[in-house]
């Protein structure tokens, strides 16, 4: 006997329901984790692969000069790269969910649809903080001496979560305009191309002229320097405001063109 | 309480139109379905059956006419009318990578229940759907016919007064289609409103007060399953013949009476004209004829109308009148 109607919605106010409904979205996006633990395979193995690589099979023919080992010049880059790598998932899960039947369940319910995204976009910091735990651990395996003290470690954790989180706006506004989830994969890999001329893997100063000139400013050198001058417990100078600034800003434009597109797209 | 507001149509739909470039989708349709009613939308893939039902559950924006769901225009308080309807089947789908208890639960949040009562609710759902023992399981490890179940469910969690049902049982098996028609119906002995979108005749025969026969975007016909069958298709008798020499025999002899010809399956049909002792009378004629002319008879049977006669006899005036040929069973 199929029973019900015996139950009443219960009254809030509507950002009590902004809350929770996005609240909702964040553990099902979660619980996506839980039932499908592939998907942190990827953001674990790659950064370890790429410690691995550049560690072992590059890092021999790069001199960074100033006395400091190439590991400890790496780390600050992986941590961003990483952060990037965890960000395309948002892209993917948002053009599964606009693809797939079940974005019209939600839309047919008096819900704040907004939060799918914010459930998605959540769910990418904790990947990419189990990645960076990962990372960080291989690291120290493999000849990683930080010398940073706990300020320095929550600083650069929150750059490196603060990239994550607006790279995962800008990912969610590609995932929004793919028509499929092969293109937002594919589109996503252009997240990467910056990160090859920013100081992650080599000094600046190493790369070709007009190359140099872009990569000294652009926002990935801002996360990079900073967090590797935080884990070295060195001076990091502007590095740390700019990123905040930049990173801050990135976030800021990605949610609201997300949030635009997402409106667009399923209000009728 | 019988107040005026219980006299509205649950569903009342003029001159609907609706296209997608130079397609027209949906022309000038009229619909109208009173509460408690149950109507099967029926028509071919492509007629715009789920069209109109994305307009009806708010998902589609309509380019003219007026749709009202319980009184409230779609397009101007999408809000009152999302509160009031579920959607289910190819419409609206659930998250494959949760668990089905998860899936109900979370509906049930975003459809503004406490978690607590969200929680027993899920749980209600799961047993009387007999989703119980895979409750804990993720949706992906489903059979079809436990995904369309939970897919219903979901749909149902406050229980509203208006489902929509977009080709609940295409591509199951017909045992979990036997299953899922029995929780339809129960469904709609408390009262519940629904409009399904089928095309298979059977099921609106099997589950619907009212059918709409939907083609190329317009309504052809309306009428309980009864009345549209004795309209537009009446059973044939097929006579299946050993060789094609007695086909040849067997279709001069029938003359006018011969409705379809199958060259493959050696097989011809009789429109039977009547249900009764008379219908009786005039199969007994055919035998007998085919008999005494010595034509032999390897098989004989009855076949009930399906939708593609009744769409054949009610797009008969667009086509050229020539001998169909009739499907094999």
């Amino acid at each position: 006997m199929i029973t019900g109607g015996t139950l009443q919605p219960i009254r809030r106010s509507a950002a009590y329901w902004v809350v929770s409904d996005s609240s909702e979205l964040v553990k099902r996006s979660l619980r996506h984790i839980r039932n499908d633990p592939d998907q942190l395979v990827g953001v674990a193995v790659q950064p370890v692969v790429l410690v691995l690589l550049f560690r072992f099979f590059l890092g021999g023919a790069i001199h960074i000069g100033g006395g400091e080992s190439y590991i400890n010049f790496l780390m600050g880059g992986i941590f961003i790269e990483t952060a990037a790598l965890t960000a395309m998932t948002t892209g993917t899960s948002v053009a599964a969910d606009m693809t797939l039947g079940i974005i019209d369940r939600f839309r047919s319910l008096p819900m704040f649809t907004s939060a799918l995204l914010i459930g998605h976009v959540i769910a990418d910091l904790v990947r990419s903080a189990v990645g960076l735990v990962v990372m960080v651990l291989v690291g120290l395996a493999v000849g990683f001496r930080p010398s940073a003290g706990v300020a320095d470690w929550a600083a650069a954790i929150g750059i490196t979560l603060l990239v994550t989180f607006a790279l995962s706006w800008v990912s969610a506004v590609i995932g929004l305009l793919g028509r499929s989830v092969e293109v937002v994969q594919q589109l996503g890999l252009l997240l990467f191309l910056p990160i090859l001329a920013s100081s992650a893997f080599v000094p600046t100063s190493t790369l070709a002229a007009p190359l140099q000139a872009f990569a000294d400013d652009q926002p990935f050198t801002q996360a990079i320097d900073s967090v590797r001058a935080l884990m070295l417990h060195q001076d990091p100078g502007d590095h740390t405001w700019l990123a905040l600034l930049w990173w801050g800003g990135i976030a800021v434009v990605a949610f609201s063109v997300a949030s635009w597109l997402f409106q667009r797209r399923s209000t009728m | 309480m019988l107040t005026a507001q219980s006299a509205l149509p649950m569903i009342s739909v003029t001159g609907l139109c609706k296209s997608y470039g130079p397609t027209r989708v949906l022309d000038d349709v009229d619909l109208e379905v009173q509460s408690g009613q149950v109507l099967a939308l029926l028509g071919p893939n492509g007629a715009g059956k789920t069209t109109m039902v994305r307009i009806l559950a708010t998902l589609l924006k309509p380019d003219s006419g007026e749709v009202r769901i319980g009184g409230y225009d779609v397009l101007h308080e999408p809000k009152k009318v999302r509160v009031q309807i579920g959607l289910s089947g190819q419409l609206a789908s659930v998250d494959d990578k949760l668990t089905g208890l998860d899936n109900l639960t979370m509906f049930g949040r975003l459809q503004r229940l406490s978690h607590r009562d969200a929680v027993t609710r899920a749980g209600q759902l799961l047993e009387e759907f007999g989703l119980d023992a895979a409750g804990g399981r993720a949706v992906k490890t489903y059979s079809g016919g436990m995904r369309r179940r939970l897919d219903l469910a979901a749909s149902l969690i406050v229980a509203p007064p208006l489902v929509f049902l977009d080709e609940p049982t295409s591509s199951l098996d017909p045992s979990a289609r036997h299953v899922l028609w029995d929780a339809i119906r129960v469904l709609v002995t408390n009262g519940t409103t629904v409009l399904l979108t089928t095309h298979d005749l059977d099921e609106a025969d099997q589950l619907a007060d009212v059918i709409a026969i939907i083609d190329r975007g317009r309504i052809i016909a309306r009428g309980s399953a009864a009345a549209l069958k004795a309209q537009v298709g009446r059973p044939r008798f097929l006579v299946t013949v050993p060789t094609s020499h007695a086909l040849a025999a067997a279709v001069s002899l029938l003359g006018d009476r011969a409705s379809t010809v199958d060259y493959d399956t050696r097989t011809v049909s009789v429109i039977c004209d009547d249900r009764g002792v008379d219908g009786f009378r005039q199969l007994r004629a055919v035998v007998d004829d085919l008999t005494t002319s010595g034509i032999p008879i390897e098989e004989f049977g009855l076949r009930k109308p399906t939708l593609d006669d009744v769409f054949q006899q009610l797009t008969s005036a667009d086509t050229v009148a020539m001998p169909r040929v009739a499907r094999s069973q």
